[in-house]
């Protein structure tokens, strides 16, 4: 992260409360914008902490946690995969939602709706009813935050939790964030490892872009990653070929969108010239000697070599306008990305979509480096491979959801224009148990 | 946009809802954000929707008193067939009554007498008090000046004596308000507004439209003009069972705002127009009241503008909350439970944040065909016969392209329209001072969006 002018900042991110420092634009764990945040009162509010993290080595980002650690770090959402680790156990913060403290952004004992909600001039018969404790806003920090989610203060909309999330899973991590320009975050993904019959690890990732023209973009996204994801790591250790577990979990991806668009029939009858759900679907399997990547739609994967005198390489051909035109001849590289039509997408998936093409495509890469999984918020900040590894960190295949954040932080710096995410996987894939460093 | 919030614990009021329709997203920079709030009020008084009238069910109606206010003033005589009518009209009223219901009769002149039952009381209605009000309404005879407040204020007093949940008025006047000053009769109806709605009608043509439609706004019920004094009767039974439909009085919007906010406005642009934004009470912390009247099972649409501080793009706030409460004796709030978001996104998206909310685009041009009415008459009125071509031509245009059929009906007893798609009208040379009123009167009705 480029340090900026000095402003006004918070001892901790309003956001997911990692201690900044002064001068920081943007929070350094979680990427919120802190120039957005007006000078904080001199009353602190009392605010849980989610983790240790603390700044180490002089940059903004907080340490993710010892390298080398067999055991991936508790994750943020309870919607995780239900990964194992090597030992067929469940991971750690897996096993049940209770347990986990009530700061990790995470709301699991929400009471019901009350059938009448306290207003700003609250009934003191309503107000009696036990209220859960008060939580400060985090953009004016005076107001409380009311059952919807504004404050009652100044009305601002309070963080959503898919606005940013961050996860690890064995060796692989991603991180996804609204960005600076979207409302709401339509990505997402899904990470997991799981173990090979013959005993040897395996790491996936798969990312969605929520499709915005259409209804519903975020919960196509999420459908179809979390459906991806089950798919593989259910498929795997049964043996099947990493190429062949890709198309099924793209298939079943494809299965899980369309199933929305006819899920509420009531939400259709009051908006029925609505588009269905859509996304795309990028994803990605390493094993000790294969790389295999599948997608539908314009979310990439390249690679990046340890080695940086080798060359990187962009593994996925979008389904898009422009790529279009470049392989049929009939434009340039250049002609085709500077047409408006560029990044209109040829290919996804949603009930309306054509016909499925799920592309999968198979690498056995001579040489270790990171695969990097991503939705075109990221890309469009380092579109070819060599842009994209020069933003690589160096250390990315030992530490790679430290790698995910500094490549969201990339594209946030460049104005965050759309949501952004990022998975990244070391290759070849560390033997479990056995440090992975 | 749309959503929705119901209440169903209260049990002898009518359920509430609220309906938002907006288009929430905002150009980056943008600031003013506009909202069309439905309120509907059903399960009250009337069963289903193919039954209009009132169950009569003892016990269970909520309790009202009534005071029926007619003008005795000496025009009514000119013709006699106006006191007549209202003597008429009174009656049908009365006998739309339900039983139980508190009521009185005043005879209005430039002095309020109490016509029945008389002595400071009101009576309760039942078939023998009906009878006897009817025989007292015999005794009304056309004599002396108009006070339009001193009537308003002896109904005040009637009305206020009940330990009732609905008071309504029911005023009916033939004459300007000659025997009091201007600033009296505000006083009167400031005195009033809140205490009773009161529904105001003028039969003939020689009262003043601003007059009547002032005091039916000011009392939150309806105004109309009763050209013909046979018609009174029909009139009459209808605004009586509309009362009688009445379930809970008072009603107050609360609208809450966060910090930084201005209200533009806040209108009822359904079943009429009427700005309310200058009506406000403050209500604690950044919210305020604006009073609504009584409601039995009905709709009504209001539209709210508020300008708020720009935020960043991907930002999202909460713009206005509204909400329905009622005052309670102790002065406390009974809140009804619904409550509506008005939101504001700031997006980058041109094609989101350009587009106009359908329901917004309609009751715009639903006040201002009221307006250009307003203003096209009071110009022709002063001679400036380009100008009122102007408004009314704009009226026509806009009553056309909103599928306002009763009021371009009106419109065409005041203008030829030669094209009214483009608003293309002519001033017609002689017009009926009761076409003239009952256009003027009318101006502010509004139809609702077509679905």
């Amino acid at each position: 992260m480029s340090q900026m002018p000095r402003q006004a900042a918070l001892p901790k991110c309003p956001s997911c409360t990692e201690p900044v420092e002064p001068g920081d634009l943007f929070c350094g764990a979680c990427g919120y914008d802190l120039s957005a945040v007006p000078a904080p009162p001199q009353d602190h509010p009392t605010l849980t902490m989610t983790g240790s993290a603390g700044a180490d080595d002089g940059t903004a980002w907080p340490d993710p946690g010892p390298a080398g650690s067999d055991m991936p770090s508790a994750a943020h959402l309870p919607t995780d995969l239900p990964g194992t680790d090597s030992g067929d156990t469940p991971l750690p913060g897996h096993e049940s939602g209770a347990g986990r403290s009530p700061g990790s952004g995470v709301r699991f004992d929400r009471p019901d709706e009350p059938d009448e909600y306290p207003l700003q001039a609250p009934d003191p018969r309503l107000t009696a009813a036990p209220a859960e404790p008060a939580q400060l806003c985090v953009a004016c920090r005076t107001g409380r935050v009311d059952s919807d989610g504004y404050c009652e203060n100044c009305g601002h909309a309070q963080p959503r939790e898919r606005d940013h999330v961050e996860r690890e899973s064995g060796p692989v991590a991603a991180v996804s964030d609204r960005g600076l320009r979207h409302h709401r975050n339509e990505d997402a993904f899904a990470v997991g490892h799981t173990t090979l019959p013959d005993g040897t690890p395996a790491a996936v990732a798969i990312v969605c872009d929520g499709v915005s023209s259409a209804t519903r973009p975020d919960d196509a996204s999420l459908a179809a990653s979390q459906a991806a994801g089950d798919t593989l790591l259910a498929a795997l250790p049964r043996g099947t070929h990493p190429q062949a577990a890709m198309h099924e979990a793209i298939v079943a991806a494809s299965q899980a969108v369309n199933a929305l668009a006819e899920e509420p029939a009531t939400a259709r009858e009051h908006a029925p010239h609505q588009n269905a759900p859509a996304c795309t679907i990028v994803g990605a399997i390493v094993t000790s000697g294969l790389l295999v990547v599948g997608w539908v739609g314009d979310s990439r994967v390249y690679w990046v070599p340890t080695d940086r005198t080798a060359p990187p390489a962009r593994l996925t051909e979008d389904d898009s306008w422009a790529a279009q035109m470049v392989a049929a001849g009939l434009m340039s590289e250049a002609e085709a990305y500077a047409d408006e039509r560029a990044h209109a997408i040829t290919g996804w998936l949603g009930a309306d979509a054509y016909e499925l093409e799920p592309h999968t495509a198979a690498f056995k890469p001579d040489r270790p480096g990171a695969v990097v999984v991503c939705t075109d918020g990221l890309w469009n900040y380092a579109e070819s491979a060599e842009e994209m590894s020069e933003v690589v960190p160096a250390d990315v295949a030992d530490r790679p959801l430290h790698g995910a954040r500094v490549l969201v932080g990339h594209a946030l710096d460049g104005g965050g224009h759309d949501n952004v995410t990022v998975a990244v996987l070391p290759f070849p894939v560390p033997p479990q148990g056995a440090g992975s460093a | 946009m749309r959503s929705s919030m119901a209440n169903f614990a209260k049990s002898n009021v009518p359920r509430f809802s609220v309906d938002v329709y907006q288009n929430e997203y905002l150009p980056e920079g943008g600031s003013e954000v506009n909202a069309v709030v439905t309120v509907t009020a059903t399960g009250g008084g009337t069963i289903g929707s193919a039954v209009s009238a009132p169950v009569h069910a003892p016990g269970r109606q909520p309790s009202a008193a009534v005071a029926i206010m007619v003008d005795c003033s000496g025009s009514m005589d000119y013709p006699p067939a106006k006191m007549r009518g209202a003597r008429d009209a009174t009656a049908a009223a009365i006998d739309a009554l339900r039983d139980g219901t508190r009521f009185a009769v005043i005879g209005g002149t430039h002095v309020a007498k109490e016509v029945y039952p008389g002595g400071g009381r009101l009576a309760v209605a039942d078939a023998t008090t009906r009878e006897q009000a009817k025989q007292a309404l015999r005794r009304l005879s056309a004599g002396g000046g108009t006070a339009i407040g001193t009537w308003l204020r002896l109904a005040d007093r009637l009305l206020s004596a009940a330990d009732v949940t609905i008071r309504h008025g029911i005023l009916l006047t033939d004459g300007r308000n000659e025997h009091e000053s201007p600033q009296e009769l505000r006083a009167a109806l400031d005195e009033c507004a809140g205490r009773f709605t009161c529904d105001a009608r003028g039969v003939g043509t020689d009262w003043e439209v601003k007059e009547v439609t002032g005091i039916a706004s000011a009392l939150l019920g309806t105004a109309d003009i009763v050209a013909d004094p046979a018609g009174l009767a029909a009139d009459f039974t209808r605004m009586m069972e509309t009362a009688m439909g009445k379930e809970v009085a008072d009603v107050l919007l609360r609208v809450w705002t966060p910090v930084g906010t201005t209200i533009r406005f806040v209108k009822q642009v359904a079943p009429t127009v009427a700005d309310l934004t200058a009506r406000r009470t403050e209500a604690g912390p950044r919210a305020g009241d604006y009073p609504t009247g009584s409601w039995g099972d009905e709709s009504r649409d209001y539209h709210l503008c508020v300008t708020v501080p720009p935020a960043g793009l991907g930002q999202e706030m909460l713009a206005a909350r509204v909400s329905l409460v009622v005052p309670q004796a102790d002065g406390s709030v009974q809140n009804l439970g619904a409550q509506g978001l008005v939101r504001a996104v700031w997006t980058d998206d041109m094609a989101a944040s350009t587009s106009i909310n359908p329901q917004v685009a309609h009751y715009t041009g639903q006040a201002e065909l009221a307006q250009a009415i307003q203003k096209g008459l009071d110009l022709r009125k002063a001679g400036d016969f380009d100008g009122a071509t102007a408004k009314l031509g704009r009226a026509v245009q806009l009553a056309s392209a909103s599928g306002n059929a009763d009021t371009a009906k009106l419109l065409a007893k005041v203008v030829d329209v030669v094209d009214a798609a483009t608003g293309t009208v002519r001033l017609k040379t002689r017009v009926a001072e009761a076409d003239e009123m009952t256009l003027e009167t009318r101006s502010t009705k509004t139809v609702r969006v077509k679905k």
